[in-house]
């Protein structure tokens, strides 16, 4: 049978935020392979990022659990799967409501969603409270023109 | 984060040089107050220059320093934003509350 994608990866951490930046790498590596532009390349990271602090922080509290992701590569999309078993979302609208946080204490700034929304073409959430939450993210690779790679080429070989 | 303080315009400048993310903000967050109450600054510059990575932690950030320099009668400003770093600010709306410093100033500062 033959997958309808081109590349897949998975990858499992426990909950511990020192391995926020390790998933934003390993998906930012992950996603190179669509020769992305460092902005998109950062997009992806600061959504990733975003996504997996909200497993760690608000669905296992910052209790102990495995934060799981899935990423896969279809033409010059990538789609992105980051989830855990915590305690999931009671209001989804609500949570996803700029500035709205469960945590206005731990100096959170309720933009997580609005950030993911915007730096991604798409955002779902799915969650049950008590079993956990899933956010599903892609964006498409925009193809290059050649004055847009002669730059970049020139920014990188300065450097 | 590096620290620099210019006594004459009781100005203190911190330099931050790690990634903003959850994780490490919690110690960028430490660092800041301890330098804003040891040095009474009437105005704290935080200097992105050297930030690679920010995600909405960032915001939090600026916020609660936001906050603590106004306690002490000090106001807030930023410098050095990159194009991710103010995407994320604007989005906030803290950049009406917080300015974006002229750091152009620094010379003339130093010299």
């Amino acid at each position: 049978m033959k997958e309808d994608f081109d590349n897949e990866m998975k990858l499992e951490f426990i909950s511990k935020s020192s391995n926020e930046a390790f998933a934003r790498a390993a998906l930012a590596a992950f996603a190179a392979q669509l020769d992305p532009t460092i902005e998109e390349l950062s997009d992806i990271k600061t959504a990733v990022s975003e996504a997996v602090t909200n497993c760690i922080i608000h669905g296992y509290e910052n209790k102990q659990g495995i934060v799981k992701i899935m990423a896969r590569l279809k033409e010059d999309e990538i789609i992105i799967e980051i989830s855990d078993k915590g305690k999931g979302i009671e209001n989804i609208d609500m949570a996803k409501e700029p500035l709205y946080t469960t945590k206005p204490n731990l100096e959170r700034s309720g933009m997580g969603f609005t950030i993911m929304e915007s730096f991604m073409d798409t955002m779902e959430i799915e969650s049950i409270v008590g079993l956990g939450t899933k956010i599903t993210m892609s964006k498409k690779i925009k193809p290059k023109n050649q004055e847009e790679e002669d730059n970049e080429f020139q920014m990188i070989t300065k450097q | 984060m590096e620290t620099k303080f210019y006594e004459k315009d009781k100005l203190l400048v911190l330099k931050i040089t790690e990634e903003i993310d959850d994780h490490n903000v919690k110690k960028i967050r430490g660092k800041a107050d301890y330098e804003i109450e040891r040095y009474m600054p009437k105005k704290v510059i935080l200097d992105f220059d050297s930030v690679t990575f920010m995600d909405s932690a960032g915001i939090g950030l600026i916020i609660g320093r936001y906050k603590f320099a106004k306690i002490i009668g000090a106001k807030l400003e930023v410098a050095n934003l990159s194009k991710n770093v103010q995407r994320i600010f604007e989005m906030s709306g803290i950049l009406k509350l917080v300015p974006i410093w002229d750091v152009s100033q620094l010379d003339i500062l130093s010299n």
